[in-house]
């Protein structure tokens, strides 16, 4: 019977206070672990969509729609740009690399982007199955659309037009499927890909047959990377003064958008940190309450030959097995939430949000709560220290 | 010091706040013999008891129980001396109410820094008749079981001193016999000496070692 299990013991004997206190602590851990799992998971899947692409140009507008539709494919795109400019930007001295993007059908709610193998080699994709399209009509799935739709090689489908599902579909262009991505964990796990020309040649079809020649060949925006630090000055300038299209850098929207998102993910932080706080104020009257009716309990554990530094170390490991087990606890619900929410959220899937992955910040979240235990104990296990033993065993 | 007496007194005396609670001349009690502390109520009984278990600390004179000077003993020594040492049956039991009867056994055991040793512990309450509610908490005992536990966990670790404060206060005769007679089992099986506070005059007869306190003149 050592100090621990008798600490445990008196948590038992009053189980549902201890229960509820538990209960508090652990949703305050719960939602900062939710919260973290979930800033985590964006800033990498933000960071990682938007690796090695310097530039995003696109048609004028809000510089932060232009990034979200066309590297994160979750806003609607800021209008189109002639499809020549990606020749002439490409032929720029200052530019390494340019991919197309062509947007403006979706299968069952993924987006349909008509784009050439760069950007898939960009991503670092490996196909599962099959090939890439060669030629148009022919599409590639991610690896998150084939598992959705239960699409694989040699089947077809036909886009359906605009970027929500249920738009009117292109009926007389159907897409045969050639091959399936592995996994990336990146924006084309959600992916359909084809040729630019593909776009054009279904929306030829949904728009007025026999004037080809007189359509302006139009693409939705261009993602760049530099070939020097120098074009970084340079380039956005150009473009934004000089073209119709307007620039924008990944690096410097992401900044103002993490801005935004960063400000709610505190508030919630700080809600969470205040319910931590309140179960650290309840472990405190918790103990005071007990201590007055256990003052004879520690008189007579003294009495027994224990010390004062073991009737203090009682009192601190019942607040310590409390708050341990309830960041414990507050941990483990913050895991199944977030993968409960990523299992019946898409928005929260896409952003990578996963209860599988744990976050070094976890361990400060567990110290933190520990350290609320600590405190709480610490004026009531003071007050045990220095307790009267002689006189509280004769008193009442 | 198997020779030396359990408990040895002189010039004791404990004052709280200036005002004199007990005062004794001299007084000695050798190993292994039995002794009534006598006295009306609030005569300092209990205050005898308390500083023969080193939970008061004499205001001056000389003090020696079991082999150690407790005028001068360093607190957490005299904690861990007190926890091998003495075994103490309160007047009001003080059993730890939210864990088992065999637990506040195995409490006592752990507290004085012993090995649990489940062998003696139950032979313990099988000599008291207390194996059926070794799993019971406390409060679901009745009083004469629960004054049992108090003498079991007092016996414990066994003790050189055993001390008993008014155990039989509330008892009828047949009862005060058998409660007096497990006590001085308790202390024969350890080989300790039992030392009872109480104003019950019915115990006179079973101790011949007395100590009758008077009240202080002050």
């Amino acid at each position: 019977m050592s100090v621990w299990r008798l600490g445990f013991a008196y948590l038992c004997d009053r189980w549902l206070n201890s229960v509820l206190l538990l209960l508090l602590l652990a949703l305050g851990i719960a939602t900062i672990t939710l919260l973290l799992l979930f800033d985590g998971a964006m800033r990498e899947r933000l960071a990682r969509d938007a690796r090695g692409i310097d530039l995003v140009v696109g048609a004028k507008g809000s510089p932060l729609q232009l990034l979200l539709s066309a590297v994160y494919h979750l806003d609607v795109p800021t209008g189109n740009i002639p499809a020549e400019t990606a020749t002439r930007l490409a032929a720029h001295p200052m530019v390494s690399k340019v991919i197309p993007l062509a947007l403006g059908d979706s299968l069952a709610g993924f987006r349909i982007v008509g784009t050439d193998h760069g950007y898939a080699k960009h991503y670092g994709a490996v196909l599962a199955e099959g090939r890439l399209w060669n030629s148009e009509l022919e599409a590639v799935l991610g690896a998150d659309v084939a598992r959705a739709t239960g699409l694989g090689p040699g089947d077809s489908f036909i886009g359906s037009h605009g970027l929500t599902p249920g738009g009117p579909a292109h009926s007389q262009a159907p897409y045969r499927v050639v091959g399936v991505l592995s996994p990336s964990a990146s924006v084309l796990d959600r992916l359909v890909l084809t040729a630019v020309q593909s776009i054009w040649e279904v929306h030829d079809h949904h728009e007025t047959v026999g004037k080809r020649e007189n359509i302006p060949r139009e693409i939705t925006a261009l993602l760049v990377a530099y070939r020097t630090p120098l074009a970084a000055v340079r380039l956005p300038r150009e473009i934004n003064v000089e073209t119709a299209m307007q620039a924008a850098s990944p690096a410097l929207e992401m900044a103002r958008l993490l801005n935004l998102v960063g400000a709610a993910l505190r508030t919630l932080r700080g809600f969470g940190v205040l319910l931590i706080v309140t179960a650290g104020l309840g472990i405190f009257v918790a103990l005071t309450t007990a201590l007055r009716e256990r003052r004879q309990d520690i008189a007579i554990l003294r009495s027994l030959g224990a010390s004062r530094m073991r009737v203090l170390c009682l009192m601190l490991s019942e607040a310590l097995s409390l708050s341990a087990a309830g960041g414990v606890a507050g941990l483990a619900l913050g895991h199944i939430a977030a993968e409960t929410l990523a299992g019946l959220m898409p928005e929260a899937r896409a952003m990578g949000l996963t209860g599988t992955v744990a976050r070094p910040d976890e361990l400060y979240l567990m110290a933190f709560a520990i350290g609320i235990g600590a405190l709480a104990a610490l004026l009531p296990a003071l007050t045990a220290y220095r307790t009267e033993v002689a006189a509280t065993l004769s008193s009442g | 010091m198997p020779d030396s007496p359990i408990i040895a007194l002189r010039d004791l005396r404990f004052e709280i706040g200036g005002r004199t609670i007990l005062s004794l001349a001299a007084w000695q009690l050798p190993r292994g013999k039995h002794a009534l502390v006598l006295g009306p109520s609030g005569v300092g009984k209990t205050t005898l008891l308390h500083l023969l278990a080193a939970l008061l600390r004499p205001t001056s004179g000389a003090l020696a129980v079991a082999g150690a000077d407790l005028c001068t003993l360093k607190p957490a020594a005299c904690d861990r001396w007190r926890g091998a040492k003495v075994g103490i049956v309160f007047q009001r039991l003080h059993l730890i109410s939210a864990v088992s009867v065999l637990d506040n056994l195995r409490l006592a055991r752990s507290l004085a820094g012993r090995s649990t040793d489940e062998g003696h512990l139950w032979s313990l309450l099988a000599g008291l008749g207390l194996s059926d509610v070794a799993h019971r908490r406390p409060r679901e005992l009745s009083f004469g079981e629960a004054q049992r536990v108090a003498i079991a966990r007092a016996a414990a670790n066994r003790p050189e001193l055993l001390l008993a404060d008014e155990p039989t206060a509330a008892l009828d005769d047949a009862n005060t016999e058998r409660v007096a007679d497990m006590l001085a089992a308790q202390a024969e099986t350890s080989g300790a000496s039992l030392v009872v506070a109480t104003h019950d005059k019915r115990l006179i007869r079973r101790f011949e070692e007395r100590l009758e306190l008077t009240a202080v003149a002050s």
